[in-house]
């Protein structure tokens, strides 16, 4: 079955999670937490979020111990930047067979 | 039959084509001044003001956001128009394809003019010729009374397939030249064009994004339905540009029972049924042509005209049926595929291409940058190229006409 049955003329999206596509196909590199050296984490309470306020594709949440949605972090690194204690690194992603 | 209260006014192609497009009643209109196609928004901007025409006339500072307007007054469901000519459609480029992937039914006039450098402002169909590839139908007009039933008819088109169309005529020769023109009575227009029903409905309860970042393969929306990657909007767009001449030519029969006159859908002929030679141009070129083929056959010559009306989707089918019994063709184009040939020319030898019956195709490259083309000159390629095909020469190099290097 082919895409002739959405119907579309042209190219349309309702505005959802992931409407433009998976973003997360395209990291080569993830970022990894280190909960030990998050400003928010050793407060205990929400604080800094400078990760959440800074990733161009929303998918970091705003809570303490801050989790990323990998199907739609496309690995660019910018959490990592504006992270101000180091709490974040990216590692690698295995290579693709 | 719809009955027609016509009347007959002394139009230039520019008067012709805003005649049109108030009796289509078109809803927004946003162009730039650029010659020689000024007129026709100036004409249509009065026609505004005084309240002939219920209509937004957008006032923008450049081609590229005259169109980028009508798309946007197209996609909310508005029937638009604008017009341009050379460095404007080039200035509108981005824009001339973003109108056709978004497949909006968009008109556009196209007074035909030479492309700078060196600066011209006179007549060539360089300009829609460089635009060829980028998704639009388009027309050729001969005359003042096809530029307007023209109009009519690339309106229902272009709704019809969901493509724009290009309307072109040649700058001065048609756009600032008076002739009888027939213009039917806005009833009759109405009959024949219902309002515009766009694919692109905006509705709030709906949020929609149009035109997105389409990544190369299909993907699942949020509903889970698999939506078209960039390829299959591409291959949509071609089908429906293939799919266009059997529409294209219902339109223009339609036309003929509705108001008296058809223009030969995709292509036509004068003195073309038994012809040796046959005459081969687009828009005004084409009456000139059938000048040449009437002293021709005074001469004894059996000669005739080969008009191309619609360029793009291009008539291979219609051609290679017109083109069947001939001995030769000499093409003339008025524009140039730098480092190439003639494109209506290559174009015609691509399509004959394997048909079994293909004629010898000769190219003359004719009338650049305003450069008078006189029947005579018309008579003299034909009696070469006859001459040739007489002798066994099928394949020449593409001749310029009249120029004096
Ligand atoms: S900033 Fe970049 S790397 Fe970090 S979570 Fe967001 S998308 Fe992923
Ligand atoms: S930017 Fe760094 S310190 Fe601040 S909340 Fe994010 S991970 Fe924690």
């Amino acid at each position: 079955m082919g895409t002739r049955d959405c119907g579309q003329k042209s190219a349309m999206s309702s505005p959802c999670i992931g409407e433009a596509g998976r973003t997360g196909d395209w990291r080569s590199t993830r970022p990894e937490f280190d909960p030990a050296k998050c400003l928010a984490v050793k407060a205990g309470r929400p604080a800094c979020f400078q990760c959440w306020a800074y990733c161009p594709e929303g998918v970091i949440k705003k809570e303490v111990g801050s989790e990323v949605d990998l199907t739609y972090c496309k690995g660019c690194g910018i959490c990592v930047e504006v992270c101000p204690s180091g709490a974040i690194t990216m590692i690698p992603e295995p290579e693709e067979e | 039959m719809t009955t027609t209260k016509h009347k007959v006014h002394v139009l230039t192609g520019n008067e012709a084509v805003a005649t049109a497009a108030k009796l289509c009643r078109v809803q927004v209109v946003a162009a730039y001044p650029i010659t020689p196609q000024s007129s026709v928004v100036e004409t249509l901007s009065k026609i505004i003001e005084q309240g002939e025409l219920k209509a937004e006339f957008v006032t923008v500072e450049s081609e590229h956001s005259a169109l980028a307007v009508c798309i946007a007054a197209s996609t909310v469901g508005a029937r638009v128009f604008t017009a341009t000519s050379a460095n404007g459609l080039a200035y509108m480029c981005e824009q001339v394809h973003w109108a056709a992937g978004a497949r909006l039914p968009i008109v556009m006039g196209l007074a035909n003019r030479a492309m700078a450098a060196p600066w011209s402002v006179l007549n060539d169909q360089q300009d829609s010729m460089t635009m060829r590839d980028a998704g639009w139908i388009q027309i050729f007009c001969r005359n003042n009374q096809e530029i307007f039933d023209t109009f009519v008819q690339a309106f229902k088109i272009a709704e019809t397939v969901h493509v724009p169309v290009m309307v072109c005529y040649d700058g001065y020769i048609l756009s600032h030249t008076v002739m009888p023109v027939e213009i039917p009575a806005q009833e009759s227009v109405d009959a024949f064009l219902p309002p515009y029903k766009p694919h692109t409905i905006l509705d709030p309860a709906h949020p929609r994004n149009l035109n997105p970042v389409t990544l190369a393969d299909p993907r699942r929306n949020g509903d889970g339905e698999l939506c078209h990657g960039y390829m299959e909007l591409r291959y949509l767009h071609q089908e429906a540009l293939l799919n266009a001449p059997a529409v294209i030519t219902a339109v223009d029969q339609e036309y003929g029972k509705a108001f008296g006159r058809s223009w030969g859908g995709m292509a036509w002929g004068y003195q073309a049924e038994d012809a040796e030679i046959l005459l081969m141009a687009a828009g005004s070129l084409c009456m000139e042509a059938s000048v040449a083929v009437d002293r021709l056959r005074q001469e004894g010559i059996k000669a005739g005209v080969l008009g191309l009306r619609v360029y793009r989707p291009f008539p291979k089918k219609e051609l290679i049926e017109a083109t069947k019994n001939a001995k030769v063709v000499a093409v003339f184009d008025k524009s140039m595929s730098y480092g190439n040939e003639g494109p209506i020319c290559a174009d015609l030898k691509a399509a004959l291409y394997g048909s079994g019956s293909a004629p010898i195709v000769h190219g003359y490259i004719t009338g650049l940058g305003g450069r008078d083309v006189k029947y005579r000159h018309l008579m003299d390629a034909a009696k070469t190229s006859l001459t040739a095909a007489n002798n066994g020469i099928s394949t020449k190099a593409s001749e310029w006409i009249n120029c004096q290097i």
